[in-house]
């Protein structure tokens, strides 16, 4: 009797044993991970024209080639608008992951732009709550027109630095939704130290929205507007753009169709001229909408991760 | 009587003896892959590796957060995650095998162990099952380190590539593991 119960403890104490975690890595409990940022909300930094919620890596440049045809509307004999071409060179450099500048230059009345964008807020995956992006962009131009062919050109006027320069602001708040689908709002002023007519404002406000649908792992769906809030003016309409991007590795190909001839935001936002409307009217008439392409090439010129042991 | 309490002690004691297993952990083992090709090599880093080995059953496991790989490149990182391990639905490669070739007594004193590891490993969802070999260290001061290089193809585990790059990426990618485990 004595030996059966001293057998049946000793089971009893063994039995646990064989009981093993087969999982080892439950052993070590919950992973503390820092933030897992959200990436590729959209291929590139711009959406077509304006800035989406991305900015280049710290220590990437971003050499951006931006082309624009003239209007498709031009028939035969302009060949859909391929004789015409507006151009913007620019540079973008991620100084930090957040932080990054960029200057461009157009050949949309011989301007020069520059600006700084800063994320404030980056979406998570993990680690962290923050559900959206938040950015804002500080923009500025300057127009190298000579002095008699800008657009607020009269005889006797004279002609200050100081009118020649532009200004916009733009808050982007964006989020990826999911994979395939990112949405942004982009909200912002344009503020033209001098216009043309007294009818028209120097301060424009604007409410934008973007995004993008992907299509493939490296082709996606783009659209973005730009509403703009002032008293109508009979010349100007509100952007509209729609078109693909293609990632092929190193480069982003953008293919669109768009009613901007320029691509810095006093040009598209205050400047549009082409209207939707008369997409298949007489040029005469004035211009619809233009085909276009943007092609992004990065460098990584610094690299600010540790290297292998 | 007296005789009967000690070896009802010695036996309620045996099966503590048995429990006391050798347990070594990791949470920044190094794992390092490498594409060569004569378009250009690429190359990544992970120092955030988790590994558990039970040196007594022989029992081996990994968890590697695909996020986590560095590359000199911030763009190939995002290509990486994006468009070839689809890390959003896979977010970890994991392995979940034996070693075999040392013992945990063998663990207690310096030297070089030549062992083999087998089991399942699964990267991008796909499981298959892999065998490595692998070499475990054990220093002067008693630290042990365990170290292998493999070969992985990502077409074994479902990671499709372009014809448009297949020139820049490698067929068989080279893996390298570097743990300096820790008891646990």
């Amino acid at each position: 009797m004595r030996l059966s119960l001293l057998m049946l403890s000793a089971f009893v104490l063994v039995a646990p044993v064989r009981a093993q975690d087969d999982d080892l890595l439950k052993l070590l409990g919950e992973e503390e991970t820092g933030p897992v940022y959200t990436n590729a909300a959209f291929k590139t930094t711009r959406v077509i024209n304006g800035h989406s919620l991305e900015n280049t890596a710290h220590g990437v440049l971003d050499f951006k080639i931006g082309h624009r045809f003239g209007p498709a509307n031009g028939g035969a004999r302009e060949a859909y608008g391929l004789d015409g071409a507006t151009v913007r060179l620019g540079l973008d450099y991620g100084v930090t992951d957040r932080l990054m500048i960029g200057i461009g230059r157009s050949s949309y009345q011989k301007t020069i732009d520059g600006f700084v964008k800063y994320k404030f807020l980056r979406q998570c995956d993990e680690g962290c709550g923050t559900p959206v992006t938040l950015a804002l962009v500080g923009a500025s131009s300057f127009t190298a027109l000579q002095a008699d062919q800008v657009p607020w050109f009269a005889p006797g006027r004279e002609d200050f630095f100081t009118h020649r320069l532009s200004y916009a602001w733009t808050l982007i708040v964006g989020r990826k939704l999911s994979e395939s689908i990112s949405l942004q709002l982009n909200p912002g002023l344009v503020h033209r130290n001098l216009v043309e007519l007294a009818s028209d404002e120097n301060d424009v406000y604007h409410i934008s929205g973007a995004g993008r649908v992907k299509l493939s792992k490296r082709v996606a769906f783009n659209a973005e507007y730009f509403h703009v809030l002032r008293d109508a003016q009979p010349d100007f309409r509100n952007s509209l753009s729609v078109g693909f991007d293609i990632e092929t590795g190193g480069h982003v190909f953008q293919l669109h169709f768009t009613n901007s001839a320029g691509m810095f935001e006093r040009a598209y936002i205050t400047e549009t001229t082409g209207d939707w409307a008369r997409s298949f009217d007489d040029p005469a008439q004035g211009g619809g909408f233009q085909f276009g392409f943007n092609i992004s090439r990065v460098f990584t010129v610094h690299e600010p991760k540790k290297k292998a042991i | 009587m007296n005789d009967l309490k000690t070896l009802a002690l010695a036996l309620a004691l045996l099966p503590l003896a048995s429990q006391a297993q050798e347990r070594y952990m990791t949470r920044n083992g190094h794992i390092a892959f490498f594409s060569a090709t004569p378009m250009e090599n690429i190359e990544a880093n992970n120092h955030k590796v988790t590994s558990v080995w039970d040196a007594t059953s022989g029992a081996m496991q990994f968890a590697v957060l695909i996020k986590a790989f560095e590359f000199e490149k911030a763009l190939m990182q995002e290509h990486f995650n994006e468009n070839y391990m689809e890390s959003n639905s896979f977010p970890k490669a994991e392995f979940k095998g034996k070693l075999t070739g040392v013992t945990a007594d063998q663990l207690k004193k310096a030297g070089n162990h030549e062992v083999t590891v087998t089991g399942d490993l699964t990267i991008h969802g796909v499981t298959k099952p892999a065998t490595a070999k692998g070499k475990v260290t054990v220093d002067a001061s008693g630290a042990i380190s365990a170290a292998s290089d493999f070969v992985v193809k990502p077409e074994d585990h479902g990671i499709k590539i372009p014809g448009m790059v297949r020139k820049n990426i490698a067929e068989e990618i080279t893996v390298k593991v570097r743990l300096n485990y820790e008891k646990m």
